[in-house]
């Protein structure tokens, strides 16, 4: 097990450099002088030699690499333009309130899209399994922020049920922390259960038809059991494999349903940067979270070795 | 079916956009403002904040959208597979390569889009093009995939022997028989490239103003959400019938030609 979590690690320090590099590269993709675009077109020139030389953009090319690396390596990502203040800093600042939201959306994902898959594996081929894909696939093909917009029309205008305004973090009242968070939550949600739910279902599906299925139908156990403690220790498997993913659609989504919702984590951050053309802030934002979810990945690749010893061995060879 | 019904009909909105609108998708007309959408060839979508025919507005809207998704299809079809193959076919890039492709999938896929959109500066093309950075790597993945089993095959040995170089051979033995999973990838990423579209459009990183999109209309109409949800809801319900029937229609293309894949049916 320690072997294979320092060959997990050491995989991901090539694939780590280069998405640094490609972050660096996002400013080298401005057209013309980043400097003129981020200042607007009312700068002075004084003005834009100030930022010139803020950014370091007046030094040669591997100059700036190195200084970024150097940097990096101690852990600044940079300031961002806007908010005058380092990106690591206001990237941790708001990073709760988009953790929140997205546990509250991942257990959203996990209840709903295994619920809908197993129900629909269970009653494959009648009306419950039709109603059940159909609503996975409409999950599939929603654009989140249009939902999110939907649910505004649908539970704050008209019905009065949610607010969508002045955001409550979670650790200042919980229970209006939920009531602000539920409809985000949701919309980010709906993409990933409708997903889940058809791994789940053709997952079940097949487990259903193993032969120790059978042997504990045979022995006369109920088929919630059957089902509940058999089948499911099966079924979790591949779910396992997609958390990863979950996660990392999550994280994304958030930048625009955060904007949508006016909410202010790290998405909103981020929404914003874009709008004002702080490129320090979205190089930062984005390498800081393509460099959270890798962790994260590889925490799930571990967890799973974990539990099914197989991977490990395989990886092994 | 339902599927290509679906994607047919949106086709036939852009292609005969024309034909179909009612006037010119930005003329404004303000005394015309907010109209619902009411039992009326004009009228049939309403008004926007402007008095801009919503109808000329979605089905302008319909060219904008299916023109950047083909777009992002023809890119990935051409470096996609470049890179899947070459990547499969000589084992020494494959290593190098494939880092690549993992760094680029190391972010979430519609941030790295944002970033490259934001870099370059909105326009229609900037969103075809960060779009296609963001699906090319997944598109060489699976073309490798299936390139590393193809040329193991016998087939293939034998066109080696019979002196076959290596562009002959995967140009005329390999690739042919990797296209089924390719053409599945490629309806999906279709549908994710409508969606995404929308995305970088609704953040103002997608076509200017002067050009109808789906994307922006709801980002527009999100304003008057309280007076007139219509503006928020009819373009969201013409992404989500485009990205339904491709969806769909990815389904039906890999029961039919790829069926070890197919999603149990039972």
């Amino acid at each position: 097990m320690g072997s294979y979590i320092v060959r997990r690690l050491l995989q991901s320090i090539p694939i780590l450099l280069i998405v640094s590099l490609i972050s660096f590269g996002i400013m080298k993709l401005v057209p013309g002088d980043p400097a003129i675009v981020i200042g607007g077109p009312n700068a002075t020139a004084a003005e834009i030699e100030n930022i010139r030389k803020n950014l370091g953009l007046d030094r040669p090319f591997h100059v700036q690499l190195g200084v970024f690396y150097w940097n990096l390596f101690q852990g600044d990502l940079g300031r961002s333009l806007l908010l005058g203040k380092p990106v690591l800093e206001a990237v941790i600042e708001r990073a709760p309130i988009t953790i929140s939201l997205s546990i509250y959306a991942m257990v959203l994902t996990i209840a709903f899209g295994i619920a809908i898959g197993v129900l629909a594996a269970l009653r494959q081929n009648t009306w419950i399994d039709q109603v059940a894909t159909t609503f996975a696939l409409i999950g599939v093909s929603l654009p989140n922020f249009w939902l999110g917009l939907v649910m505004i029309v649908l539970f704050s205008v008209h019905l009065g049920w949610l607010p969508t305004n002045s955001y409550v973090d979670f650790s200042d009242d919980p229970v209006r922390w939920l009531r602000h968070a539920t409809m985000p939550s949701v919309a980010l949600a709906m993409l990933q259960i409708g997903l889940l739910a058809r791994i789940t279902r053709s997952t079940m599906l097949e487990t259903l038809r193993q032969d120790y299925i059978r042997t504990a139908r045979a022995k006369g156990l109920p088929e919630w059991r059957v089902v509940a403690k058999h089948a499911m220790a099966n079924v979790m498997i591949p779910v396992i494999t997609v958390i990863g993913i979950i996660l990392s659609v999550l994280i994304s989504g958030s930048v625009v349903i955060e904007s949508v919702f006016s909410i202010p984590g790290i998405g909103s951050l981020l929404g914003n940067a874009i709008l004002r053309r702080d490129y320090t802030m979205i190089q930062g934002g984005l390498l800081f979270v393509a460099a959270v979810l890798m962790l994260l990945n590889i925490l799930v690749d571990i967890l799973y070795a974990w539990f099914d010893p197989r991977v490990r061995y395989d990886a092994g060879k | 079916m339902i599927g290509l019904v679906m994607f047919s009909f949106v086709v036939a909105l852009a292609v005969f956009a024309w034909w179909i609108a009612p006037n010119d998708p930005n003329r404004t007309a303000i005394r015309m403002r907010f109209r619902p959408p009411q039992l009326d060839r004009v009228l049939l979508l309403g008004t926007d904040n402007l008095g801009r025919n919503m109808l000329s507005r979605i089905v302008h809207g319909a060219q904008l959208s299916l023109l950047i998704g083909l777009g992002v299809v023809l890119l990935n079809s051409v470096f996609g597979v470049l890179l899947g193959a070459v990547a499969g076919y000589f084992r020494k890039l494959d290593g190098p390569m494939m880092r690549l492709a993992d760094a680029l999938m190391a972010f979430p896929s519609i941030l790295l889009a944002i970033g490259i959109a934001a870099a370059l500066g909105p326009s229609a093309w900037t969103a075809v093009i960060a779009l296609s950075v963001v699906y090319i790597p997944r598109t060489a993945r699976i073309v490798r995939a299936s390139v590393l089993v193809v040329r193991e095959m016998e087939f293939v040995q034998a066109a080696r022997a019979s002196g076959a170089g290596h562009w002959r051979i995967i140009s005329r033995h390999i690739m042919p028989n990797c296209m089924a999973p390719l053409i599945v990838q490629l309806s999906f990423i279709f549908a994710y490239a409508v969606l995404s579209e929308a995305v970088l459009s609704f953040l103002g990183l997608g076509a200017p103003p002067s050009i109808p999109s789906w994307g922006t209309m709801i980002s527009e109409g999100r304003t008057y959400i309280r007076e007139a949800s219509w503006l928020t809801i009819v373009p969201g319900c013409a992404i989500a019938l485009t990205v339904l029937g491709l969806n769909l229609m990815g389904d039906g293309l890999r029961d039919v030609l790829d069926p070890r894949l197919k999603i149990e049916q039972g």
